[in-house]
């Protein structure tokens, strides 16, 4: 499909639900209102579950917090239903980052069961508040008004609910695919290579989880003013499951999930609450929640991917163009050649009892690639990882271009220029070739989530479009950048690692066995690579196992056994040098 | 509040922790096994006293109808299991595993339910009744996913729990119940007095903790339920099945939580819903003892007791909220301590 069909589509479906009004009955627009009112919670979940991989069970309490504070606003203390959209949106806003600069550093689950404590802790706080109407609520909230008309019907606040939703999901749309959409689609998948590239993880969190509270806080407020009435019961966690619900049964990851899973739900709890009073007359309403949890896991059981991904599976491949040539990115400038870029000074770093890295020194000059080699166990990927930031050095001071990063954290480090790859492949292997090395151009780009989802952001975009297309074709990946990562054999991973690294226009390249499951000739290539790039006058640090590779490719050699330096000097000395020579074939005798 | 007020508050906290504490060990052993946090635990607890409320007042307890129907799904999913592996042979073992075994109490209590039977031998029937509700859950909702992350199990389990409560209100009714106090006495001490059912539950709860111990250390079937717990695959290479494990640890687990459900029931009126926040505030005390550590978690269980105790004192309107509070700096804390995998989170 076209893009110019895909726009005609969403014309067609934006003219249908515009002129709903005129061809629905009253009842199918007040459904219509609950749909769009729970996508809107839904979309925030999609945010935050789906692309960051948080999973909230507390949404409708945030919904709650917005709609008790427009209540509280306009029917008790009689102001404007516009000014309650305020306080709402304040108010969720704090309580969400509060919330979640307390709990987004928990770990998978236990965040998880937090959202479910402190739901349960809103809850208990709306029907207990003095002043909140209690358990029976607040009544006569007035409706929103545009000018001199009042939205009184359904059919009237229809449009106020749907325009919204759309400019959500259109803002939304636009977000993730800019610079800090692309760093929370990255959040799943652990933090390690989030930091590696200068992005901080916890930022991102919170963010997506205040973006995803205030969608909420809209719900919550147009839920007040569509209803005129609210009490604690529909923003319990029995609620918040349902949106849960909604956004994973859609397809948590696709924005048109939120609608679509919202929508189902609707359908099928009217649907339920219809039909089984004929099957059990006495027991529906018992059954109702019974026959919702069976289906949410049946669901979770065997469809777990949701139905906007089922349908996507079966359309045609959006045609997507490549970036094409723009003015490229600032480039940073890179030290004089010859000089001291790196110092490790008694690095050393204990796992309990077990010394892994042992008083281990040496000194890397710029432009000139350096060898870090070993018996397996050595202590080189913790050495790598030691003088990144990954792991903090249990003593020893590391120093790079005059700066001691010894304590520094890896996304600093990062953006002082040291780019690396891992010995396990860190890719996100649901994103293209392309968007993986936009992640790497993160630190040398500066758009922020507001530019990102107002647009704002294009110029920049496309110079970070062009610069990754760039690096993909340098490493030779340059044929297929819309192909997912996760579809390349285990050697072009690592080579696609080494072009995200690339894109953050590095000092220094720390490259952990980049040659790992490479053919002959792709080895070959990859040392072309790195020669060229040092003739740049970038300086790489790299582990491998392949001595042939090393030998004919890097200045110098240090080596590590059991934790310590072993020795280090230019490829023939360490060829030479007996200690070396025990340590990989066993005593000479 | 004086020094008599605050001892008061402090034993009656101890009496509420200790049920906690029953129910906490279950969360921490079900999880230790099979990576569920089992969520519907408190309501199995609940069940159990709507089941001994309803035998004691010699009516047909909702048990039997959800055993029997849990007991046909479970059976019916073994046997299609069962014929697409093509292991036919091992059909009649999976008939008596998932059918008859389950339903041997069911059918006890079916058929002596016009009679009041001794108060034990009540008691014993209350919980052989109960013990199968999660085995068998576990079967039909867990198995198919045993591989999946924490983090969908505990999804699904959240969605069992608002399915188990809606079953609830279907087989046991809207109406609260109360058990018979199983003990009539009262112990003075100095001038603060102390019920007999308090003695009682912390007692239960010292026992049972004490037998969890003895089983994890001295016999076989505990150190396989360790050996699973601390790696699955490792546990399998060693001839140890998982499943089994894990029915063991849901045995176990409902053992206590009918226990605890039969205790609270005697000073608490308890409703078909009843469970959700007692489970709750035993995992509370759960995740104090970071899901791992058995003597941690009741300490923190107790823990859990005492402050609702001191905080229905203070403002009985808000102590749900201090109670379910607490868990975020404890959740904070745990997460901190807790030796995590960086690559734990699923893409």
């Amino acid at each position: 499909m076209s893009a110019r069909q895909l726009r005609l589509l969403a014309a067609a479906v934006v003219i249908l639900l515009a002129a709903a009004p005129l061809y629905l009955a009253p009842f199918s627009i007040t459904l219509l209102n609950y749909i769009g009112v729970y996508a809107l919670v839904a979309l925030g979940l999609v945010l935050m579950t789906g692309v960051g991989g948080m999973v909230s069970f507390g949404q409708a309490s945030f919904m709650g917090i917005a709609a008790y504070s427009t209540a509280w606003a306009s029917a008790i203390m009689g102001y404007s239903p516009w000014l309650g959209l305020l306080l709402a949106l304040v108010m969720t806003g704090i309580v969400a980052a509060i919330l979640g600069g307390v709990t987004l550093r928990l770990h998978g689950h236990f965040l998880s069961l937090s959202t479910i404590a402190w739901g349960l802790a809103i809850y208990f706080t709306f029907g207990n508040v003095d002043g909140l109407g209690h358990f029976s609520g607040i009544m006569a909230i007035p409706p929103v008004s545009i000018g001199s008309l009042k939205l009184l019907g359904s059919n009237q606040i229809y449009f106020l609910i749907w325009f919204i939703l759309l400019m959500a999901m259109l803002l939304s749309y636009n977000l993730l695919n800019s610079r800090e959409g692309r760093a929370m689609l990255a959040l799943r998948g652990g933090n390690a290579m989030v930091e590696s590239l200068g992005i901080s993880a916890f930022r991102i969190k919170l963010v997506t989880f205040v973006i995803a509270a205030l969608l909420a806080a809209f719900a919550g407020w147009l839920y007040a003013h569509m209803n005129r009435f609210v009490s604690p019961s529909p923003f319990d966690v029995t609620m918040g499951i349902e949106f849960l619900m909604m956004a994973m049964l859609g397809g948590s990851g696709y924005l048109l999930g939120a609608v679509v899973g919202s929508a189902l739900i609707t359908f099928l709890k009217n649907g339920v609450q219809d039909y089984l009073p004929l099957i059990a007359p006495n027991a529906a309403g018992q059954l109702e929640i019974v026959v919702f949890s069976a289906l949410f896991i049946l669901f979770l059981q065997y469809a777990r991917e949701g139905i906007v991904p089922f349908i996507a599976g079966w359309l045609p491949e959006p045609k997507r163009t490549p970036p094409v040539a723009t003015e490229p990115l600032p480039r940073r400038a890179q030290p004089q050649a010859d000089q001291i870029l790196l110092t490790v000074e008694g690095a050393t770093r204990r796992f309990g009892g077990l010394l892994a890295v042992n008083d281990v020194s040496f000194e890397l000059k710029s432009g000139e690639i350096l060898a870090l080699i070993g018996p397996n166990g050595a202590g080189k990927s913790t050495m790598f990882n030691v003088l990144t930031g990954a792991l903090r050095a249990s003593a020893g001071r590391i120093t790079f271009a005059g700066n001691d990063i010894t304590r520094a954290p890896q996304r600093n480090i990062a953006k002082e220029g040291v780019a690396r790859t891992f010995q396990h492949v860190k890719l996100r292997p649901r994103m293209s070739l392309l968007d993986n090395v936009l992640l790497g151009a993160y630190s040398r780009t500066r758009s922020g989530f507001f530019a990102g989802a107002l647009g704002l952001d294009r110029r920049e975009e496309r110079q970070a479009r062009y610069e990754a297309m760039q690096q993909l074709k340098r490493v030779g990946l340059g044929d297929r950048p819309f192909e997912l990562a996760g579809n390349l054999p285990l050697g072009n991973q690592r080579v696609l690692e080494i072009a995200r690294a690339l894109a953050a226009d590095p000092v220094l390249l720390v490259l952990d066995e980049p040659a790992a499951g490479l053919r002959r000739l792709e080895k070959r290539a990859l040392a072309d690579l790195l020669r060229s790039l040092r003739k740049e006058g970038l300086t790489i640090l790299l582990v491998e196992h392949d001595m042939e590779f090393v030998m004919n490719l890097v200045d110098r050699i240090v080596v590590m056994e059991f934790g310590c330096k072993l020795c280090e000097g230019n490829p023939e000395e360490v060829r030479d040098d007996e200690r070396v020579q025990e340590a990989y074939l066993g005593s000479v005798a | 509040m004086n020094a008599q007020i605050a001892a008061i508050l402090t034993l009656d906290g101890i009496a509420t922790g200790a049920i906690y504490v029953l129910i906490a060990l279950g969360f921490v052993l079900i999880f230790a096994v099979t990576r569920v946090i089992f969520v519907p635990f408190g309501d199995i607890a609940a069940f159990t006293a709507l089941t001994l409320a309803a035998l004691e007042t010699k009516h047909l307890p909702g048990t039997v109808g959800l055993v029997a129907a849990l007991a046909v799904l479970a059976t019916l999913m073994e046997i299609g299991s069962h014929l697409r592996a093509g292991t036919y042979e091992q059909i009649p073992r999976a008939l008596l595993f998932y059918l008859v075994l389950p339903l041997i109490p069911a059918a006890a209590v079916y058929f002596t339910a016009g009679t009041l039977l001794p108060t034990p031998l009540r008691l014993a029937l209350a919980l052989a009744l109960i013990m199968p509700v999660s085995p068998l859950l576990d079967r039909v909702v867990f198995r198919p996913i045993a591989d999946g992350t924490v983090l969908l199990l505990l999804t699904v389990a959240v969605a069992l729990h608002f399915a188990l409560v809606g079953l609830g209100l279907l087989f046991f009714g809207p109406e609260g119940v109360r058990t018979q106090s199983l003990v009539d006495y009262t112990l003075m001490l100095g001038n603060i007095p102390v019920s007999g059912q308090a003695i009682l539950v912390v007692g239960a709860a010292i026992v049972f903790s004490g037998l969890l111990f003895l089983f994890f250390e001295f016999t076989l079937s505990g150190k396989s339920l360790q050996a699973t717990s601390i790696n699955r695959v490792g546990a399998r290479l060693m001839g140890i099945r998982p499943e089994r494990a894990g029915t063991v640890a849901y045995l176990l687990g409902s053992l206590l939580a009918g226990v605890s459900g039969i205790l609270i029931s005697a000073d608490n009126t308890i409703f078909y819903d009843s469970g959700f926040l007692i489970g709750l505030k035993a995992f509370v005390g759960a995740i104090i003892g970071g899901l791992v550590s058995f003597p941690v978690t009741a300490l923190g269980s107790m823990l859990v007791g005492i402050l609702e105790s001191f905080a229905a004192f203070q403002s009985s309107a808000f102590k749900e909220v201090i109670v379910f509070s607490i868990l975020i700096p404890v959740l904070l804390w745990r997460s901190y301590t807790f030796a995590h995998s960086e690559e734990d989170i699923d893409e």
